[in-house]
């Protein structure tokens, strides 16, 4: 019998145009606590879901689950075989009982009319709580639970499935300390019992509380597999955001010009707290940090879509009152989405549709219909100036890659002259060549007097494209710096910085060097 | 260089065969007073046709829009035979409409309730207003100058309710066509999240669309009340269903985002040219529904395989230049 309960090598995926996964291996032993670790888009939930069944990966990759060919092409294969995966949010019925939740999915080979057999679905939820050591009332709806317990009914399934591998998604990203205290028990549970576990998370202190060794992914790429103790947590960081793509660091001090906009004690429950910052005439400000940290929730309550519990913004010295994604339009205020294909486009419709919606209004002719012809004109005129390709206003948006597409957000906001541009995520899912153009572009905006404030996760990104850096963590502003005094490691450490520890980030590393800086 | 029919078109050539089909097979189709009778009835399907066809652009539904229908039929009713004349009860009656319109629109639109739950509840409320105003009776008796709207020519030709239906199939396609509005309608019916995000207020667009179906309903209405020269809860209900049926076989999308008001027309002139023959025909009535359901059928499958097929086509070319 092997070491390893399961053994993937030489795993790719590719989705038409991204590779997703190029090469990865994952190798778990038995009874050991495994963390995944990477930046967003490194390749991790790809590759949870190849294991997952979910997707299946290409061609040429081994995929060994207790020494035997996986061929787990759906996920009920990988539940028969012994891998249950808890996903960050549950999957759970929420109507149903905690015992009938535990039991579900046991029955799937029983003809239909064959009765439940209610003693041993409650006999099999007893044990399976008794041995987490969870008091949780069998009987009561899955709904009426906490989260915390809610994942606890989700490992004691999996423990009721025999599993033999658990995914665990960012299982503490909503558990107060407690709960997470707990959490790390029934982990040392179920290590006890033999039974593997791959963590993912991105709370580095956390890892290495937990967990016996850790892969680590960087952009689709396998990075390598360390033992906890072989590693610190510098040493991780720098792993993690080595990139292969460089771009050009930008060492240029902006020519930075008066105030243009400000945000002054901006609040939301649950999204972010106290967010104050403005931004000047002639920069690029960049918002970074981690999925979670309340970066886009803030751009989309300045933008008036999630509307803010409390403060003020200030745009040309003058106040407004912002309450709808409308207000914002007519107060010269655009937003480009992370989220393009849902909420950036309306894909089924054409190049000329998307471009001119916000500002179809003032397009009409005397009888106050569309003028087709400006409309035309003015869509030709920023399908030329940002090179859309190809240049046909009337294919529909679906059509085109995503480069450009985002040119046709951009161009949608451009005619709408914004004096704001917040961009999210500007490059997310779009090839190389087209990621610098758009970089370009935003530049140019700002050199013809837009305001551009940049989200985005991709720290080479962020370094040579802003000119200053705000670094988001749970929801508030963590840190700021000039870019032309910060690197990547800096702003991971303020990024991943860990409650009870915000004083270590900043002063810790003081002229860390990214390995792959030029 | 793309020689491919629309859709639309090739709907317009079945219509026509079977148009011909009917007139060649079946005696009397071409006759005069069957061609005259065709002619005043379409317009009152057609109006809800058009109504219901707007709402689905929008990825909705309207049941209730019959009983509005009726509703404002029995508006018209009240005040004609109450004394008032022809112009105040068909201001009334369009009122009444727009006052249903703007009931779905606003639960609808504000408070985001599914449009086949509201209009639901809709449908079942205006037929118990209905119910408790006429006690179920039928309301008669209305201006002989009133018949004219239903049952008038224009020149010794044209029927007068055709002229109306044919003024309303060019509004229809100018709103949605050349408006704001109507480009707003096709988007959103696409995508409303993308709308949001642009900075479409959704609400009033839905709220215009609601309001559109019923000013429609009105009219239709009007023409109904005045063809029969009475008004009764039922009017035009069994419309309804077939209403939706036309606008999907005319291509609108029933998720949103697609429909065009040829497409539905010419749907729903293939209805009336296959009801009718077949009628000419003494095929049994219930015989005809199962003809019309069917026919529905394997067009919509045909249409399923059909963009599922040039789907396809489309991904392996794209896959090709990436």
């Amino acid at each position: 019998m092997s070491d390893y309960i399961l053994e993937m090598e030489h795993i790719s995926k590719t989705f038409p145009g991204v590779k997703a996964l190029d090469n990865v291996e994952l190798k778990v032993k038995r009874g050991e606590v495994h963390a995944l670790i990477g930046e967003n888009g490194a390749g991790k939930s790809t590759l949870i879901k190849v294991l997952a069944g979910i997707h299946d990966a290409d061609a040429g990759g081994k995929y060994l689950f207790e020494g035997e060919e996986a061929d787990i092409h759906q996920p009920l294969d990988a539940t028969l075989k012994g891998i249950s995966i808890i996903y960050q949010d549950l999957s759970l019925f929420p109507n149903l009982s905690v015992a009938e939740n535990i039991y579900i999915g046991r029955d799937s080979n029983k003809k239909p009319w064959k009765k439940i057999n209610w003693k041993s679905m409650k006999d099999l939820a007893e044990k399976a709580m008794n041995e987490l050591d969870m008091d949780i009332d069998l009987n009561k709806k899955v709904e009426l639970l906490s989260i915390a317990q809610q994942q606890m009914i989700e490992i004691a399934r999996a423990l009721a499935f025999d599993s033999k591998l658990i995914v665990m998604d960012e299982p503490t990203s909503s558990l107060s300390s407690g709960e997470v205290e707990k959490l790390y028990k029934v982990i040392d549970t179920l290590k006890e019992r033999g039974i593997s576990v791959i963590f993912i998370s991105h709370k580095l202190k956390e890892l290495f509380r937990v967990s016996d060794r850790l892969t680590v992914l960087r952009d689709g790429q396998y990075v390598g597999t360390y033992g906890v103790n072989e590693i610190n947590e510098q040493e991780l960081i720098k792993l993690m955001v080595g990139r292969e793509v460089v771009y050009e660091r930008n060492t240029e001090k902006a020519d930075i010009g008066e105030k243009m906009f400000e945000v002054n004690n901006f609040s939301k429950e649950g999204n972010f707290k106290d967010i104050n910052f403005s931004l000047h005439k002639g920069e690029i400000l960049a918002i970074t940090g981690l999925v979670g940290s309340g970066r886009t929730e803030l751009a989309q309550s300045i933008f008036g879509v999630n509307k803010a519990d409390q403060g003020t913004i200030r745009l040309n010295g003058e106040d407004l009152t912002i309450s709808s994604a409308e207000d914002a339009v007519k107060n010269g205020i655009a937003y480009i989405p992370e989220a393009r294909q849902v909420q950036g486009l309306v894909l089924g419709q054409s190049v000329v549709n998307n471009m001119t919606l916000p500002v179809i209004d003032t397009l009409r002719n005397k009888f106050k219909l569309i003028d087709h012809n400006i409309e035309k004109n003015l869509t030709n005129q920023y399908i030329k100036s940002l090179d859309v390709r190809p240049s046909m206003p009337d294919m529909p948006a679906d059509k085109l890659s995503g480069g450009n597409q985002q040119k046709v957000v951009i161009g949608k906001w451009l005619s709408a002259q914004p004096k704001l541009l917040i961009i999210d995520e500007p490059t997310n899912g779009i090839d190389i060549g087209a990621k610098t153009e758009i970089h370009k572009l935003l530049r140019r905006m700002v050199n013809e007097g837009i305001g551009v404030i940049m989200i985005s996760s991709e720290l080479p990104e962020v370094l040579s494209v802003s000119d200053r850096i705000l670094v988001m963590s749970r929801g508030r502003i963590e840190g700021e710096m000039n870019t032309i005094d910060a690197d990547q490691e800096k702003i991971m450490n303020i990024a991943l910085d860990t409650e009870g520890e915000k004083d270590v980030g900043n002063s810790e590393v003081s002229d860390g060097k990214s390995h792959q800086e030029v | 260089m793309n020689m491919k029919l629309s859709k639309e078109s090739v709907l317009g050539l079945i219509a026509l065969g079977i148009f011909v089909g009917m007139g060649l097979f079946t005696p009397g189709f071409f006759s005069s007073s069957n061609l005259n009778n065709m002619m005043f009835q379409l317009p009152e399907f057609g109006l809800i046709a058009l109504g219901m066809m707007v709402v689905i652009v929008t990825g909705g539904i309207d049941l209730s829009i019959t009983y509005i229908a009726a509703f404002s039929g029995v508006g018209a009713a009240l005040m004609m035979t109450n004394g008032f004349g022809i112009l105040p009860a068909i201001v009334v009656g369009i009122l009444f409409a727009l006052a249903c319109g703007a009931f779905n629109g606003t639960v609808v639109s504000k408070i985001g309730v599914p449009p086949i739950l509201v209009t639901l509840g809709t449908m079942v409320l205006f037929e118990g207003v209905i119910l408790a105003i006429t006690s179920g009776n039928a309301i008669s008796g209305f201006p002989d100058a009133y018949g004219l709207i239903g049952n008038g020519y224009y020149m010794g030709i044209i029927p007068v309710s055709l002229l109306i239906f044919i003024f309303f199939i060019i509004l229809t396609a100018v709103l949605l066509n050349k408006s704001t509005w109507g480009r707003r309608v096709y988007m959103y019916g696409s995508n409303d999240i993308a709308t949001m995000f642009s900075g479409v207020k959704n609400s009033k667009v839905l709220m215009k669309v609601y309001l559109y179906a019923s000013l429609l309903a009105a009219v239709s209405a009007i023409i109904m009340t005045s063809r029969y020269n009475s008004v009764k809860v039922d009017l035009g209900s069994s419309y309804l269903l077939q209403s939706v049926a036309a606008a999907v076989l005319g291509g609108t999308d029933i998720h949103g985002g697609y429909g065009k008001v040829m497409g539905t027309i010419y749907a729903v002139l293939i209805f009336q040219f296959i009801r009718n023959g077949l009628n000419l025909m003494d095929v049994h009535s219930s015989l005809v529904d199962v003809v019309i359901g069917a026919i529905l059928i394997i067009v919509l499958t045909l249409n399923f395989f059909s963009d599922k097929f040039s789907r396809r086509k489309a991904e392996s070319s794209s896959e090709k230049t990436a």
